[in-house]
């Protein structure tokens, strides 16, 4: 039984999430890998040093620049029937291409593991993580995404797998690729950051988000933010953790005028260490939080920063 | 230009859900149901494109049971001009759904299909990417902004890192994120006309497909609960407490 891992990787080699899909293939037998884009031979060499990984397939061509689900899946549903199982990564690229992938071979795909029990048997989180649903797929060929916060990532290297070329035959680029804005930012993706800060609601305005960035600087944290910072404009949408955002699972989560909301709640409960910061005290994040502080986060944060810069 | 827009009648986002105490499932017996709350930005979506001349007619569809009707009704008192319920006591699971509604599309034609990018109950995000796979069209996932221009589309879309825009010939399908638009409330006399707008109603088997599921829940159960832990009355105190007991900074 042998697994195909789509990867995504960028000038600093393979995504984390894409690696936490490589650990969840790892339990289920042979893992190969694949790289997709134009001119992606340095992410071939990236790949080929994960641990757990048998072979890596480059799939070098200017119709899967950008990854754009049209081309993309069709050149997984080309390399499928040499696989029991195609994975990646819960993500923006994984959530695009994958389901589409599944339909065209006729599967049902299975979203967001958080385990795998056995070869057709996955549990995965239903309504904003409020259940845990044990799930046992009847397909011959499993589609699968991985919530990465729920398997550790195998690591950036220690293997030494042999690199092949795929075949890539004509592929289907309706759509085209305008343009990408991504935020420019020094501080860790917030899936892979050991450390996040998140602000709410309470923090008023997106101006006031700057009381939280040195600290997170010091930290070594990622920035996040909840649905209502972000409905009421506060910050971007990349910053949304919850049902609707991103799922992390970071060693320290610190939530900043944050009330709890459960769809907040289901992106962040998983993470080792919760703090939170509100001037409710009857906030239901406190019912989560390993440590709660009852104060107003615009006396409590420059002191969290002052407190942080005295050592 | 005709606009398909599917919208899932799911528990209201407001519900806190309990998992059955038989482990089979969550309870939904006696709950409120409402629109999935994407789907209100996909019929939000459609209506603004009606409104700007761009569509001309707006079907909203929905698959299950008889009640399903009534989220029909929401999307038409929000500006749909009419429905097509395709009614189901059986379990639909996105690939079933799919294709069910690959078979109204081929029946309706329509140019463009906006559904939402994940129904808040399964939390699947499977089934507009899953329909564009079967009709053969072009896709824009998780779109914050649309610009429908003769044949052509540019979207918008929220990746992991901040911003993609696509452009995509039509027909295409698009699913909806959060900042697409805030959708409508809908007026007393528009809830009252949409009662007298058309609801077509159709079974499964008159579509040809087979909606068996592949998935088989064997269980739910509710997620490892975290205790609330301690207070702390100081910052001084909350950062002492991080760096020598819970020992992350």
């Amino acid at each position: 039984m042998t697994s195909l891992v789509l990867l995504e990787f960028d000038a600093n080699g393979i995504k984390q999430p894409s690696r936490s899909a490589v650990a969840a293939a790892s339990a289920l037998g042979d893992v190969h890998v694949l790289v997709a884009g134009s001119n992606v031979a340095a992410a071939g060499q990236a790949a080929a040093k994960l641990p757990n990984v048998a072979k890596v397939l480059v799939a070098d061509s200017p119709a899967l620049d950008h990854l754009l689900a049209e081309p993309t899946a069709a050149l997984l549903v080309s390399l499928a029937p040499a696989y029991s199982h195609l994975l990646a990564a819960t993500s923006a690229v994984g959530k695009n291409i994958m389901p589409r992938v599944a339909a065209l071979l006729d599967v049902q795909p299975i979203s967001d593991i958080a385990a795998v029990v056995d070869a057709d048997t996955f549990v995965r989180p239903i309504y904003a993580g409020n259940g845990m649903a044990t799930v046992k797929s009847s397909d011959s060929k499993k589609v699968i995404t991985v919530r990465a916060a729920s398997f550790d990532p195998v690591a950036a290297d220690g293997g030494n797998a042999p690199v092949e070329p795929a075949t890539v035959g004509d592929l289907p680029t309706p759509g085209k690729f305008v343009s990408a804005e991504l935020s420019k930012s020094e501080r860790p993706e917030l899936t892979a950051a050991r450390v996040v800060i998140s602000g709410g609601r309470g923090m008023q305005n997106g101006e006031n988000f700057k009381l939280i960035e040195p600290i997170a600087d010091m930290l070594g944290a990622a920035v996040g933010a909840s649905r209502a910072a972000v409905d009421a404009g506060f910050v971007p949408n990349e910053y949304q953790v919850g049902q609707t955002g991103k799922i992390v699972a970071p060693e320290l989560y610190v939530a900043v005028g944050i009330s709890g909301a459960i769809q907040h709640l289901a992106g962040m409960k998983d993470s080792k260490v919760i703090v939170a910061i509100n001037k409710d005290e009857e906030a239901p994040i406190f019912q989560v939080a390993d440590y709660g502080l009852v104060a107003d986060l615009f006396n409590a944060l420059p002191e969290l920063k002052a407190e942080l810069e005295r050592s | 230009m005709k606009i398909l827009v599917p919208v899932k009648r799911v528990v209201d986002y407001n519900v806190k859900v309990r998992v059955k105490a038989d482990g089979s499932g969550i309870e939904t017996s006696g709950v409120k149901m409402s629109m999935n709350p994407f789907d209100e930005i996909a019929v939000e979506e459609a209506v603004r494109l009606k409104e700007k001349g761009v569509a001309t007619e707006i079907v909203a569809v929905s698959l299950g049971v008889a009640q399903c009707a009534e989220t029909i009704r929401t999307a038409l008192a929000m500006g749909a001009d009419r429905g097509i319920l395709v009614e189901t006591t059986d379990e639909l699971q996105p690939l079933a759904v799919a294709k069910l509604l690959k078979a109204i599309a081929d029946q309706e034609q329509p140019k463009l299909i906006i559904l939402g990018k994940q129904a808040i109950d399964d939390d699947m995000s499977a089934t507009g990417q899953m329909l564009a796979a079967l009709l053969g069209w072009p896709q824009a996932t998780f779109a914050s902004k649309v610009e429908v221009s003769g044949e052509t589309m540019t979207v918008t879309r929220e990746v992991d890192g901040g911003l993609e825009t696509v452009s995509l010939p039509l027909p295409a399908i698009i699913t909806t994120d959060l900042r697409l638009n805030e959708p409508r409330y809908a007026s007393l006399p528009n809830i009252m006309k949409a009662r007298k707008k058309p609801i077509d109603n159709k079974k499964p088997a008159d579509l040809g497909v087979d909606t068996a599921p592949r998935l088989t829940v064997l269980k739910v159960t509710e997620p490892p609960k975290r205790k609330a832990g301690q207070k702390v009355g100081s910052v001084a105190e909350l950062v002492s407490k991080l760096r020598t007991e819970a020992k992350v900074i």
